[in-house]
């Protein structure tokens, strides 16, 4: 049993040799054949994968190629580096502004009861008139320091008068959110002190900026601001002034008047943004602070009020802006609001007055704001809309004289409505026509300006 | 009276007093983590590739998006207290962002990213400007004294500024410099491949004629080979007029156009009233990069919007 089974085995063998024998010969050239078109086939993938490798490289080549002839155009060209100010002079910019203005009562009879207003605080002339022209020069000093200047060249009774707005250096990039600012500058008390006439959104100054600033608050000294770390913005701020200048008076030793401010800010989605600030003045120190005066009769002296005292003020300012998907070139929406309150304590005499002369104790509270909304509603044009309101208590030992003064409210809420509409050729002209119903005092005054400004020059950046 | 009047200053005051300890207060919480690189990037596009290049060794805010005409920006209060925290700016140039960048970097009070300091980064400097005017007057419209600079839709600058950011990155961030090399690397890898697949797919744009709405399109049309054959601004920055849209609705009469190309963030009446007329489709392609989108995917999208026309 053993040898059975390879015997069989064996048997079978011999007996199908033949066969398989001739089998084998087909298995070896089909394997052979199988082989070689294997060989082949990885043949042509590799030369497949070579060949893309070199278009690869032949197209890597080609962009490094257009790269450094890129590089080499740009050598040509030595291109001018484009800083925010590419030359060594200052930016220059120059502001022509121009009105026609018509109103019915005689804006030599303007007055604000309860305010002593101050130089150029008037409505203006009548008819055609050429108003703030204004020169702007500015530049970085050097890497520490940033300089501007503004001169504004207004015309009053025939005659030019130039005026220094601003002449300031401000620190850029001190470092830890700090920046100091010194020279005459605009403070930054309320929203739209800071703002240059050229850019506010109606032709003449909110009622209560005209009463308490003189349309501005400008004064020179030294300003620090302090932006924190956040990612709200906040900024908190001081100013110590000279104190001399309308609203305060008189000649101090170190400062005769001070700021201090906080503003916070932010944005709600893509579309709103806002900023909501406080601040306050203060002068302990008002020596001889003098209004518009007045004659009396045939007289040719002008009675003039001189108020010697301390003053204070508190305000509010809010705003909000709106565009769709953040782009306001086309749409926007701007609300602004503000509110000052300003306390006074002191002695007011008009110069020029007697014998004897007029004087009166002076205890002065006054009030105001605005609210204005301006729709831009296309890229060309807007509207907006202004209301302000005034109110006015103030007490004194000599009731006559504070009257006469212009201290007292006469028994009237000062108000203004205004209503404007825009046209906005380019960015960087203006046709502007205003209406205002003007309550500022008792005789009721409709008012109208056809009013353009343009400015030419280097692009100027605007606050928010 | 008196008495309303001083509890209305009181409340003033107390109201400045919250506002002073709330900034204590947040003062406080902010010196947390510093470890990140805040990249401030005017416009989306260069945020997408800073984030690209920075990857996880960088925080990155754009100020603008596609949707917002990066010319006309205010220096709103957000971006003030943004650019106050940059350790990086990487912006346009070319005076694109001069009506709002040099108010934020003032008012920012940040040394970092000052001009001349390592970390202010102006692409325009690190590229050659098309379109550079040879005469500046105003009575052309709002022109660029250096040049053209939407030069984002040129596959090959882009490549040219990636290199140069990632420069700019390692020097300002030694310490990842490892990271930097390593995803331009990774980005140069796959820009390149991106820019084979978009000139092949984009072949049959060649030679087509395009009108435009702003002078957005001149590095797209350069790299694509397209033809500008109209502008319906009658001077960059300028609205198109009833009167300059029929001179041009004249011209196309005669001689056609294959597209009428504006920006998403464009006000697209004029090109609709003018495609309407002349039946040649207008076109509204996204200007930069949406949130978080990457820019190759951005490329791919503006691609997509142009072929259409093809089928």
């Amino acid at each position: 049993m053993r040898y059975l089974r390879p015997m069989i085995a064996v048997t079978t063998t011999l007996f199908y040799a033949n066969s398989v024998l001739a089998d084998n010969e087909m298995d070896t050239f089909k394997q052979q054949l199988n082989a070689l078109q294997k060989d082949y086939e990885e043949r042509i993938q590799m030369l497949n994968a070579r060949l893309l490798k070199t278009e690869k490289n032949t197209q890597q080549v080609n962009t490094k190629v257009h790269q450094i002839d890129v590089k080499l155009k740009q050598k040509e060209f030595s291109p001018v580096i484009s800083r925010a100010q590419n030359t060594f002079n200052p930016a220059i910019s120059l502001i022509l502004d121009g009105r026609y203005a018509s109103f019915d009562n005689d804006p030599d009879d303007y007055k604000l009861p309860g305010f002593a207003l101050g130089a150029e605080s008037g409505l203006g002339e009548k008819g055609f008139t050429v108003g703030h022209t204004e020169l702007v020069m500015s530049a970085n000093i050097d890497d520490k320091f940033y300089g501007k200047m503004t001169i504004a060249i207004a015309e009053h009774e025939a005659e030019a008068e130039v005026e220094l707005e601003e002449a300031f250096i401000q620190t850029q990039g001190l470092g830890n959110g700090l920046t100091v600012k010194a020279g005459r500058f605009f403070s930054e008390i309320g929203y739209q002190n800071v703002q240059h006439a050229h850019s506010w959104d109606f032709a003449d100054a909110p009622l209560i900026y005209r009463g308490l600033f003189g349309n501005q608050l400008i004064d020179d000294g030294l300003q620090i601001i302090y932006v924190a770390p956040t990612d709200t913005f906040l900024q908190l701020g001081a100013e110590v002034l000279s104190g001399n200048r309308f609203p305060a008076g008189g000649q101090h030793n170190g400062a005769g008047a001070w700021t201090t401010f906080a503003d916070i800010g932010g944005d709600i989605g893509i579309e709103h943004s806002w900023q909501l600030g406080l601040s306050y003045w203060q002068a302990d120190d008002v020596v001889g602070r003098e209004s518009g005066g007045h004659s009396h009769g045939n007289s040719a002296v002008e009675e003039t009020p001189s108020f010697t005292g301390s003053s204070e003020i508190n305000a509010l300012d809010l705003v909000y802006k709106w565009s769709p998907n953040g782009n306001p070139r086309n749409k926007n929406f701007k609300f602004q609001f503000e509110y000052f309150d300003r306390k006074e304590n002191g002695g007011v005499t008009m110069l020029n007055s007697g014998p004897p002369v007029e004087t009166t104790s002076y205890d002065g509270h006054q009030k105001g704001w605005y609210v204005q909304v301006v729709y831009q509603f296309q890229s060309q044009w807007r509207a907006g809309l202004r209301h302000d309101q005034l109110n006015v208590n103030n007490t004194g030992s000599d009731a006559d004289v504070l009257e006469e003064a212009g201290l007292s409210n006469e028994g009237h809420t000062a108000k203004r409505v205004s209503a404007m509409v825009e046209w906005l050729p380019s960015e960087f002209s203006r046709i502007r026509l205003q209406y205002n119903r003007d309550e500022s005092y008792e005789k009721s005054d409709n008012q109208v300006f056809l009013q353009y400004t343009m400015s030419l020059g280097s692009h100027g950046a605007h606050q928010y | 009276m008196a008495h309303t009047n001083i509890r209305e200053n009181n409340m003033l005051h107390q109201m400045i007093k919250i506002v002073g300890f709330s900034v204590l207060l947040q003062l406080l919480c902010s010196n947390t983590v510093y470890a990140q690189i805040k990249v401030f990037a005017c416009e989306p596009e260069w945020a997408a590739l800073a984030r690209a290049l920075g990857g996880h060794a960088v925080k990155v805010h754009s100020a603008t998006t596609a949707q917002q005409d990066p010319h006309h920006i205010q220096a709103r209060p957000s971006l003030i207290a943004k650019v106050r925290r940059a350790d990086l700016l990487v912006c346009t140039g070319a005076e694109l962002e001069v009506g709002w960048l040099p108010l934020l970097l003032r008012k920012s009070g940040n040394a970092k990213i000052q001009p001349n300091s390592p970390g202010y980064f102006m692409t325009a400097d690190h590229i050659t400007l098309l379109e550079k005017p040879v005469v500046l007057d105003r009575s052309l419209g709002d022109i660029h004294a250096a040049g053209n600079p939407h030069f984002h839709f040129d596959p090959h600058r882009m490549l040219q500024i990636a290199h140069a950011l990632t420069a700019r990155l390692t020097k300002i961030n030694a310490k990842n410099s490892g990271l930097y090399q390593q995803k331009l690397l990774q980005f140069s890898e796959q820009w390149q491949q991106a820019i084979l697949k978009w000139k092949k797919r984009t072949q049959v744009l060649r030679g087509k004629r395009i009108v435009v709405s702003h002078n957005s399109w001149v590095y797209l049309s350069q790299w694509l080979g397209l033809v500008k054959v109209a502008t319906l601004e009658p001077k960059p920055g300028i609205p198109p007029s009833s009167r300059h849209l029929s001179k041009v609705l004249g011209q196309l009469k005669q001689k056609p156009a294959d597209m009428i190309l504006y920006a998403d963030y464009q006000n697209n009446k004029s090109a609709r009233w003018l495609s309407q007329r002349t039946e040649i489709i207008s076109i509204g392609l996204p200007y930069s990069v949406a949130d978080e989108e990457s820019l190759i995917h951005w490329f791919d999208r503006l691609l997509d919007r142009l072929l259409p026309v093809e089928s």
